[in-house]
């Protein structure tokens, strides 16, 4: 369409005259290589080399920049000591925010930022950009100093004996491997031993189970079908020492499931009616299962997906979970209240070594 | 002997303190290799300042922040400003961070920094890995500084894991109580590690005041002396360039560091510092006060570690849960084989500079980057490996996919599973492929010129685009770089009827060998014989 | 048009008309998508279960059986109760438009007045939780930090810490909870609606679901705060790091280009 647009388009950054005028970086190559390296291209000035208008302009820039810094520094202190740490304010599009954090976040930005703009554009339009070359060095030594570094260390070993005196050689060699030891040592009390702590929780056999809403003991007309609870064991109060270290095993989920629906033996065995009580501590990493799906009776883990059927003993049906979340056998008490009939009969929570 | 008393000319001020520094340090003679010292100018350079930059930034307001936060493990009931969690139990740590938050001025802001600078940090770190990587320029001398640069990304994932932790928050929790259950599956010793780690049972007391230390103390120590020795590295290395006129394997173009590179890298400091700040004025980051307090019968779905420490996540959840049960102990490589894996896929990329040189058998240095296609197989296998970690980002992330996207998680993590195997090897043929069809753009835009778009019609009728040939400095930029050829391992058995020994390492050296530079599998460059017939003859087609 | 086609070869060429392609693209879609403004109607005043008769079997006899026992299609809602009209139907769930995992909230297609109506009569096939009245579920005055508590403990593992929403099993989802009408929220822990369980009176009493509501209207409606700024989906690190990544890492590149760029060079003359 254009055919006389494009050639200047095209070839404007590298007309021959441009090629012949390279001054520096020249390198010695066969003539006639025309792969040949043509050596760095001529420096081109800018327009601030050239026009001190344009120079000046971007003086002003900087100037600019650096005084907008100043007063945005001077803003941050102002935003500092005026807005309440505790004003909410409404930013479009970004909502409700806290009106300090946002001041201060922007006047900080734009102090920093601006000292940065700034030097870049000193740097850019005022500052010499004539490049250069330096030379390379081999990172390798000479020869020489290699042969007068090993000389060095011969005669350095040598005068120390140290291949000599074997025995000296020896010994220090075990002194310097066991002295670590003791640091290892030290580190003993960093906990306890584990002894049999991960195979027991709270649960005893006459343990009510404790609502964690309502902190009541349930009742087996509480649990509905559908309905999913979460319990904890009778005397174990949010404000006792261990309530972490304990709740992290014995954290109970509980559901309903209409008898005929279980299809797994022990399950409605260990069950009252249908109420059937499962850890709440994942047994892939220890993530409290409890994405409970109330029609297929699949408990999903929120953190890595394992999925496991509480109608069929908890089993694991997707996921990286190794095996089922325990059941805690229970039953109703003389006044009528849900208890547990034990502890866990295997141990809750993550696989470990000596679990077996 | 006093003739300084009796100098005619008193030195300015700066002058004389300098020489007072002189005499004592030394500083003329490092100023003299130094202070005009060429740096080369390419934005992609500067990846590696982004992460040094943000490094700073990150311990400027770490240290802030340890002045207000208390890492302790002690219950309290909060009474700050928060109401949503007024009359809440909860960590000292927790509530001291909700103090940092919502009753220190600027402490919100500070820890937004803190942490959007950390994110920052580990990302610019990636990227400039990868620059590196796919530049070649981790070659001959500078093995060891790739190693010290991996290693410091390793130890910011960790730091970064450890200072995620520290506010005691229902996520972060979640995330600690993975850590317990991962070192629970170590087997022999896995259940002591984590009752020391922990000083018994989970959670325990302990854990937050023993990763604070390690956050502020351990780990951010190591990482300053590696970053020390991977700058004075930078330095006495000289740094690398892309090829271009006038650009030798002996020699580096650019401007020098006083001024120019003094301005440039000082105000680049300023600009990343200026964008984060006005990132954590705008952008909320790890709200903790609506994630509550950490309990491990509480949970929260969408539960993710930072987005760093998300290939280990997708490692997890993509695995199938295999246990195994003998003789009374559990191996539960469900969790042991991710925990196996997750190393070594930091390794893979770790290694890879030694297999290349390996392969090569080049012992001279490199100066010069690569352009990433004339290195086909590095390429693709750097492509390969981004695709895996990106899968496992993916499969960390399964459950914000399903509902964002609308899919199942369960094929989402199907997906995952198959494609951990089979995507690396497709990107890993199809980036080949890309790659020797560039080199083959090159060779024809070398022989033929580069194509105009202008179209002629010739008298008789016919229409051809006009090829325009390239200038010399780019037919220099394009034929620069060396091709290796395959290696050989020569004749088994010699002109004597000697049998020697090959070597099993050195079949599969040359097995290698022929992948890389083998005739399928890298296109030889123009010749200039080739150049001459060819634009000496009815010049341009 | 000489400079258009000048630059067409320009390595960004590419960019810009996939950028404009997918711009115009979305456009049309926009100005071309269905618009599902449910059209509703006012209807008399009548009795309520006659009325409530009518309306189901036109609208949902189809699916739950002429005397809603239920048919393979659609469960039997003898025993529901009202509740569960009010908010399968309040929240237009019901009637469901396509099978799929799970039937999505949509806008409403009945008036409030057909909804009690279709409440009343579905109640009289069986005794149910009841429509709640206004002050079981007023948020106003109730505990938010025992609302926070209990959503943490009963809510958070699937619906996330502010009710953004998560995944479940199968594409099955447990949805955003921005802007739900208290009296829904109630409905739903009331009677649990597709896979979510219930949350009885008797497990949990009818404070601790105003507490829930309380702390949700706090943490997540159009009046919530987010004290540190752009919420980007209160979804955690994944969404924090796609910014940090994208809008972080971005401006950082954007500024190294422009720092190392070559300054524009003057003019030859």
């Amino acid at each position: 369409m254009s055919e006389t647009g494009s050639p200047n388009d095209v070839s404007e950054e590298h007309l021959p005259s441009e090629r012949a005028s390279a001054e520096h970086g020249a390198v010695a190559a066969p003539a006639g290589d025309p792969f040949a390296d043509p050596g760095l291209p001529p420096h081109q000035h800018r327009v601030q080399d050239i026009d001190e208008r344009a120079a000046k302009r971007s003086e002003r820039t900087v100037a600019l920049l650096f005084t907008l810094s100043m007063l945005a520094t001077v803003a941050f202190i102002a935003a500092y000591v005026a807005i309440p740490v505790d004003k909410s304010v409404y930013i479009f599009p970004i909502g409700h925010i806290s009106g300090l954090n946002f001041a201060l976040g922007v006047t900080l930005g734009v102090a920093l930022f601006c000292i940065g703009a700034g030097a870049v554009h000193w740097a850019r339009t005022l500052m010499s950009d004539v490049e250069t070359a330096d030379d390379r060095h081999p990172i390798a030594a000479t020869p020489e100093v290699k042969a007068k570094v090993m000389a060095d260390f011969k005669q350095g070993a040598a005068e120390s004996g140290f291949g000599r005196r074997k025995l000296i050689r020896n010994t220090m060699f075990g002194a310097l491997a066991l002295v670590p030891l003791s640091g290892v040592v030290l580190l003993r009390d960093l906990g306890p031993l584990p002894e049999t702590k991960l195979r027991h929780t709270l649960w005893r056999k006459g343990k009510l189970l404790v609502n964690m809403n309502t902190h009541e003991p349930l009742r087996p007309e509480d649990v509905v079908v559908g309905s999913l609870t979460f319990a904890s064991p009778e005397g174990l109060e949010e404000d006792s020492h261990d309530f972490q270290k304990e709740i992290a095993k014995a954290a109970l989920m509980i559901v309903r499931i209409q008898p005929d629906n279980i299809k797994d033996k022990r399950t409605l065995d260990w069950s009252h009616e249908g109420i059937v009580a499962y850890s709440k501590i994942c047994t892939h990493v220890g993530c409290p299962v409890s994405l409970y799906e109330q029609q297929t009776h699949h408990v999903l883990c929120p953190c890595h997906q394992s999925t496991f059927d509480l109608a069929d003993g908890a089993r694991v049906i997707f996921g990286p979970a190794g095996h089922a979340l325990p059941q805690l056998r229970i039953g109703v008490n003389k006044d009528g209240y849900l208890e547990a009939l034990g502890d866990f009969d295997e141990p809750v929570g993550p696989s470990f070594w000596e679990r077996g | 002997m006093s003739t300084e008393n009796t100098a005619v000319r008193q030195a300015p001020r700066g002058e004389r303190i300098a020489d007072w520094a002189d005499g004592r340090l030394g500083i003329y003679g490092l100023a003299k290799a130094n202070m005009r010292k060429i740096f080369p100018d390419h934005w992609s350079f500067m990846l590696g300042e982004v992460a040094l930059y943000s490094f700073i930034i990150v311990i400027l307001t770490g240290v802030y922040l340890t002045l207000f936060f208390h890492p302790a493990m002690n219950e309290v009931v909060y009474h700050g400003s928060y109401v949503p969690l007024q009359g809440v139990r909860m960590s000292e740590a927790y509530a001291s961070t909700l103090d940092i938050s919502f009753d220190v001025r600027g402490g919100l802001l500070i820890r937004q920094i803190h942490h959007w600078g950390a994110l920052i940090f580990i990302a610019a770190m990636f990227v400039h890995m990868m620059r590196v990587f796919f530049t070649g320029a981790f070659r001959k001398p500078r093995e060891v500084n790739w190693l010290f640069g991996f290693l410091l990304l390793v130890l910011g994932m960790f730091t970064g894991f450890t200072g995620y932790s520290l506010p005691d928050d229902l996520l972060s929790g979640t995330g600690v109580r993975f850590m317990e259950g991962a070192i629970l599956s170590v087997p022999i010793v896995g259940t002591y590690l984590s009752f020391f780690l922990f000083g018994g049972e989970f959670p325990g007391t302990d854990f937050v005041p023993r990763f604070f230390s390690v956050h502020v103390l351990l780990l951010p120590g190591l990482m300053v002396g590696l970053l020390v020795a991977h700058l004075i590295l930078v330095f006495y290395h000289k740094h690398t360039q892309f090829p271009g006129p006038g650009k030798t394997n002996k020699n580096v173009v650019g401007m020098p560091l006083l001024p120019v590179y003094m301005a440039k890298a000082g105000g680049f400091f300023f600009l990343v510092f200026g964008l984060i700040a006005v990132i954590a004025g705008i952008a909320s980051i790890n709200p903790i006060w609506a994630l509550g307090p950490y309990r491990p019968d509480q949970v929260s779905t969408g539960a993710q570690p930072d987005w760093y420490m998300g290939f280990s996540e997708g490692l997890i959840r993509l695995m199938p849960g295999w246990e195994i049960n003998f003789a009374g102990h559990t191996l539960a490589l469900g969790v042991f084989i991710p925990l196996m894996i997750f190393p070594l896929v930091l390794a893979a990329i770790a290694v890879y500079p030694f297999i290349e040189s390996w392969v090569t058998g080049d012992k001279s240095e490199h100066h010069i980057l690569d352009r990433p296609r004339n290195a086909p197989t590095r390429t693709a296998f750097g492509v390969a490996w981004l695709s895996v970690y990106f899968i496992l980002l993916v499969g960390g992330g399964n459950d914000i996919w399903a509902t964002h996207f609308h899919l199942s998680i369960n094929a989402i993590t199907w997906f995952g599973r198959i494609g951990f195997f089979v995507v690396p090897v497709l990107t890993f043929i199809v980036t080949k492929r890309i790659c020797m069809g560039l080199q083959r753009r090159d060779r024809d835009k070398v022989l033929h010129g580069r194509e105009t778009g202008i179209i002629k019609r010739l008298p008789h009728g016919e229409f051809i685009e006009v090829h325009e040939p390239l200038s010399r400095e780019k037919l220099h930029t394009l034929t620069q770089h060396h091709q290796y050829e395959p290696h050989e391992i020569g004749p088994e058995v010699d002109e004597n009827g000697v049998r020697r020994k090959i070597k099993r390492s050195e079949k599969v050296r040359a097995l290698f060998s022929r992948g890389y530079y083998g005739k399928e599998n890298q296109i030889s460059k123009p010749t200039a014989q080739e150049y001459e017939e060819i634009t000496s003859g009815h010049g341009h087609h | 048009m000489k400079k258009l086609s000048a630059r067409r070869r320009h390595p960004l060429a590419a960019l810009v008309v996939l950028l404009f392609a997918l711009a115009v693209t979305g456009g049309l879609y926009a100005a071309f998508a269905p618009a599902d403004k449910a059209q509703a109607q006012d209807s008399a005043q009548s009795l309520a279960i006659e009325e409530g008769k009518k309306l189901y079997a036109v609208g949902c006899a189809s699916c739950h059986g002429t005397g809603g026992q239920g048919t393979s299609d659609g469960p039997s809602l003898v025993g529901v109760g009202s509740a569960a009209v009010d908010f399968q139907v309040g929240t237009g769930r019901m009637p469901a438009q396509q099978p799929g995992a799970q039937v999505p909230k949509k806008p409403k297609v009945y008036t409030q007045t057909e909804i009690d109506q279709l409440a009343a009569y579905v109640a009289s096939l069986g005794a149910g939780p009841i429509t709640p009245k206004k002050e079981q579920y007023d948020p106003a005055g109730a505990d938010i930090a025992n609302g926070g508590e209990l959503f943490r403990t009963n809510c958070a593992q699937c619906h996330n810490f502010t009710g953004k929403g998560g995944a479940l099993t199968g594409g099955k989802y447990a949805p955003e909870l921005d802007d739900v009408e208290p009296k829904h929220i109630y409905e739903a822990m009331q009677t649990g609606p597709q896979q979510m369980p219930s949350f009885p009176d008797s497990t949990m009493p009818e404070e601790d679901k105003r507490d829930i509501i309380a702390y949700l209207h706090t943490v997540n409606s159009k009046d919530s705060e987010s004290p540190g700024g752009f919420e980007l989906g209160g979804l955690g690190p994944v969404s924090e790091g796609l910014f940090g990544w994208v809008f972080g890492l971005g401006v950082m590149i954007a500024a190294a280009i422009w720092v190392a760029a070559h300054t524009a060079k003057a003019k030859k003359s």
